[in-house]
């Protein structure tokens, strides 16, 4: 039970406001989900190198040399930035890999929260804008955005348990709603080799996204796929690398308010979480369809 | 040649029992599920299973008569600018007008204002009677919304959200044609005589996250003088009470399976929720987690008798109790003095529980005006009256014997249980040990 | 008679609806100017007099939600729940409405110039919604009385399980919900509805001729097994 916000920059002009926008968006829907709350950024990759978020319950310990360690298991330079609990480990794109399994022994504590060439993600327990702050994420520039803050209906405030959740790479997935079947879905999964760490429904569905494309389905087949096997009420929205996807059950009762202008399409559970943005008193508001997937690429 | 060895006897399936196979019959011949009102009959661990340990050197009893051990209770003390101060803390249930008759209402909001208490209106909206009659009413509000409107709402003492229900948690209410009368109708909206299906949800929000907006919205009609209420049925006691909590709510209200109903399918009634032995640990784990217990209230139902049922549902961490049921059968309801009349609609004392048909020979749900009016609202709530007053003098008494000056003060550990199952739900140790089924794992 | 503006990024909800409750049962100060709402919620909830209120923007969840007496007009989109259980008086939406919009409205006019979302008229009670646009999936869902009119389209499932509220649409029906049947308008509808469509600022858009009427079939109204598809 939460609050969505998701941003996709249609004029390059404005982006490097994406994260001022987003991050007053997410704040804005504070009431919606004070428990935690994360943010998901997309930005233009850098020529050959892909990216790493991590997270770590200790960043001064994990943190601390792990560039070193990194580049001596993996025998290529990384570069490390910290920021608060979270880092950003970028590296040649062909040793994605090797790095994801060097860092499971090097630092077992560390979580992956996503890795590709133009996502980071960002998401800790706390008010919106404490999360927001820890991060500077009204600093960050980017393509597009999503961000949520979660009232946790059954699974444990965590950080883990945040979202939004990675489905792979540069994708990522935040929901709002509550889902009635995730732990069928989540033994099948694991029986199909797609592995969960939380109790989180949402992290289900994501799961189930990532399984889908696996198996050979597009985003957009995946996300219609999900219509007919995830059960109960679900708002999402998925991130990739080149857009951003909006989806709802075939009841949708949980809200969805959508704006475009010629400078974005903005996605939000209430409309208060649009009203700052520019331009948004000639946007074009609506709200989208049950079973229907949206879509909009760069 | 016949063997001449004895038969095997005659011998019925446990599994198809007569009972089973007569519910069979019944549907394969009328096509239609199973409707009564009352809650579940089928044996479930209960309070009965538990067991206060009382004092004796260890601890100091209170002098019965002479030392004071107080029973009252504020409810809504967390926004609300008029909380509710109560003298004993044990509430009527919602209840609505075309369940039961207007002169059964009004019996309650006497009974209740009575002793000291509070009664609450049910699905067909605020009548006079009760409000006339109640000194403190709280008013429902609830998915079906009948007789809505911000009269009512400005003149209640408190508003109750209904998300669920303990003898159906999930599903919506249903009141057959026969006691839609006239008024009834006129009340609810809706032509006479059909059957009205109540929706399961709330129409106009789904979720806590809508339901925080929701509370502030009556909050602001209401200009945040009358308690907010949120009653859920026992169905995941533990996330549905933090939830109620993170959206506002001044109260909650949890109904174990054991609560009645008008009329809903039997299937629901025996065959969803938890007993509210079950309910009230885990919920009060939720308050506790969330650092509110005692802080935002905690009125627990379903199946509650006695004032023995009163002091444990408090030991375990309850604020009040609510009463339905029991607030009927004080009333008349089932009572022996009508068992040729019982015996006529095919049914016993005691067991008479077809409420939505509108034959009660009690004249308590029935909307016939010939049954109805057999019904005396001044005894019935004299009746009532003394019913409180001997529930609230029971659990005294065994709060003074704990040694304890309040009934609120009352704690899990003067518990003890006599069944692994009593223990194991409650999280008391069974007696004469210090361990109950999961304690440290195990 | 004066005018008040009311900021409410200056201000807070609860100073504006206590200022408007204080008027109850006044007649002086009736027009109010509400600036800033930015989406907020409760805007105008629970109004008990004759009041004139224009909100200059778009309003969150349940905006003059259980209206009495006042007039509310909405110069931007209305949230969820806007008008919800409204008694009286009318609500004027010039843009969208978000879902329930009317919900459970016992009495007085809603309309919404621009389109409505899913679940439009929810469980009315003797309100009238005029929609000048479309409506969403599941409008009308249990309605019990009054009178829906949509000037556009209706969704998937309009009028599921309803009572006796009446419904006239002059555009495509997606799907009917279960129990909802066309019905012939007869002279009285078309005095009804012409009624309604001047009441509802759309007498220059719309001509009674051009809309079907749509009410229950009364099937479900005492439970029959033939009929458990339906559940």
């Amino acid at each position: 039970m939460c609050g969505i916000v998701g941003l996709f920059i249609k004029d390059p002009a404005l982006e490097p406001k994406l994260g001022e926008l987003l991050t007053d968006m997410l704040i804005t829907m504070t009431d919606r989900g004070p428990d935690s709350a994360g943010i998901a950024i997309y930005s233009r990759p850098d020529d050959g190198l892909a990216k790493i978020t991590v997270q770590s319950p200790n960043p001064n310990t994990d943190f601390a040399n792990l560039d070193k360690d990194l580049k001596e298991a993996i025998g290529k330079p990384i570069a490390l930035k910290v920021k608060s609990t979270h880092a950003v480990i970028e590296l040649p794109m062909d040793q994605v890999d090797a790095a994801r399994s060097a860092l499971t022994h090097l630092r077992p504590e560390v979580r992956v929260m996503s890795s590709g060439d133009s996502l980071e993600i960002y998401k800790e327990v706390g008010l919106p804008k404490d999360v927001a702050a820890r991060f500077d994420l009204a600093k960050m520039k980017g393509t597009h955005g999503i961000g949520h803050t979660r009232m946790a209906t059954e699974s444990a405030v965590t950080t883990l348990g945040a979202h939004p959740f990675s489905t792979g790479s540069d994708q990522c997935l935040v929901h709002n709603g509550s889902l009635s079947n995730h732990n069928s879905l989540r033994r099948m999964l694991a029986h199909e080799g797609v592995r969960t760490e939380t109790q989180n429904d949402t992290e289900v569905g994501a799961a189930y996204l990532t399984w889908k494309m696996r198996e050979g389905a597009t985003l957009g087949e995946a996300l219609e796929s999900s219509i007919d096997d995830i059960d109960g009420f679900f708002t999402f929205v998925v991130g990739t690398k080149d857009g951003f996807g909006v989806i709802r059950d075939p009841i949708a009762c949980k809200p969805a308010v959508m704006a475009e202008t010629d400078q974005y399409v903005a996605f939000g559970s209430e409309y208060r979480a649009l009203v700052n943005l520019p331009g948004i008193d000639n946007a074009r508001v609506w709200e989208p369809e049950p079973s229907t997937v949206y879509f909009w690429n760069h | 040649m016949t063997s001449e060895f004895p038969h095997t006897p005659p011998r019925k399936s446990y599994t198809f029992s007569d009972a089973a196979n007569a519910e069979i019959r019944r549907a394969a011949a009328s096509g239609i599920y199973d409707i009564r009102g009352g809650g579940t009959k089928r044996y479930l661990p209960h309070f009965d299973d538990l067991l206060f340990l009382g004092a004796s050197i260890s601890r100091y009893p209170l002098e019965g008569y002479r030392e004071k051990c107080s029973t009252d209770v504020w409810l809504g003390t967390r926004f609300a600018k008029n909380p509710i101060h109560l003298d004993i803390p044990v509430t009527i249930a919602g209840m609505s007008f075309g369940a039961l008759s207007g002169p059964a209402k009004e019996a309650l909001g006497r009974g209740a204002s009575a002793a000291g208490t509070s009664t609450t209106t049910g699905d067909g909206g605020m009548t006079e009677e009760e409000r006339g009659h109640s000194k403190t009413l709280v008013y429902q509000y609830l998915p079906s919304r009948y007789g809505m409107n911000p009269d009512d709402l400005r003149r209640a003492d408190a508003i109750e959200v209904v998300v669920g229900q303990g003898a159906k948690p999930g599903g919506g209410g249903m009141l057959l044609g026969q006691k839609i009368s006239d008024r009834v109708a006129m009340m609810r909206n809706l032509p006479k005589g059909i059957d009205q299906r109540s929706a399961c949800r709330h129409p106009d929000w789904t979720g806590p996250d809508d339901l925080e907006i929701k509370i502030l919205e009556l909050r602001e009609i209401t200009d945040w003088e009358k308690p907010i209420y949120v009653k859920i049925g026992g169905a995941r006691p533990y996330y549905d009470t933090a939830l109620a909590v993170k959206a506002g709510a001044d109260v909650v209200v949890l109904d174990g399976m054991q609560g009645g109903t008008a009329a809903t399918q039997d299937v629901f009634i025996e065959h969803v929720g938890q007993p509210i032995l079950a309910c009230i640990p885990l919920a009060v784990k939720a308050l506790q987690d969330l650092g509110m217990h005692r802080k935002v209230q905690l009125i627990v139902s379903g199946g509650i008798r006695t004032g023995a049922d009163v002091a444990k549902a408090m030991a375990l961490g309850a604020d009040a109790v609510a009463i339905g049921t029991a607030a009927l059968v004080a009333l008349g309801d089932n009572d022996p003095v009508f068992e040729a009349e019982y015996q006529k609609l095919g049914t016993t004392a005691g067991a008479y529980d077809d409420w939505h048909e509108g034959k009660d020979p009690a004249g308590i749900t029935t909307q016939d005006p010939e049954l109805y009016n057999r019904f005396d609202p001044v005894l019935g709530g004299r009746r009532l009256k003394n019913y409180l007053k001997v529930m609230t003098l029971e659990a005294q008494t065994i709060a003074r014997a704990c040694g304890k000056n309040h009934l609120h003060n009352l704690e899990p550990e003067d518990l003890c249980a006599l069944t692994m199952e009593a223990a194991a739900m409650a999280r008391v140790p069974l007696a004469g040990t210090d361990w109950y089924p999961g304690k440290n794992g195990f | 008679m004066s005018k008040q503006t009311f900021d409410l990024a200056a201000q807070s909800l609860r100073e504006l609806n206590s200022a408007l409750h204080a008027l109850n049962g006044q007649t002086n100060q009736t027009a109010w100017d509400v600036v800033n709402p930015k989406g907020s919620h409760a805007i105008a909830a629970g109004l008990d007099a004759p009041l004139d209120v224009t909100v200059h923007g778009s309003t969150g969840y349940y905006c003059a939600g259980m209206n009495k007496h006042a007039t509310v007009r909405i110069k931007g989109s209305a949230g969820p729940g806007v008008a919800q259980n409204m008694m009286s008086g009318a609500v004027i939406v010039d843009g969208d409405a978000s879902q329930y919009a009317g919900a459970t409205g016992r009495g007085g006019l809603l309309v919404i110039k621009g389109n409505a979302s899913s679940r439009c008229g929810i469980s009315m009670k003797g309100i009238d919604i005029v929609v000048h646009g479309n409506i969403g999936h599941m409008s009308a869902f249990m309605a019990q009385s009054g009178n829906l009119v949509v000037l556009g389209d209706a969704g998937d499932a309009l009028g599921d399980s309803l009572y006796e509220a009446r419904m006239f649409v002059r555009g495509k029906v997606k799907s009917l919900g279960a129990d909802c049947i066309e019905k012939e308008m007869r002279p009285e509808h078309y005095d009804l509805l012409e009624d309604l469509l001047r009441r509802g600022e759309a007498d220059a858009k719309a001509k009674p001729e051009e809309f079907r009427r749509y009410g229950s079939a009364r099937k479900l109204y005492n439970f029959n097994i033939d009929n458990a598809d339906a559940y």
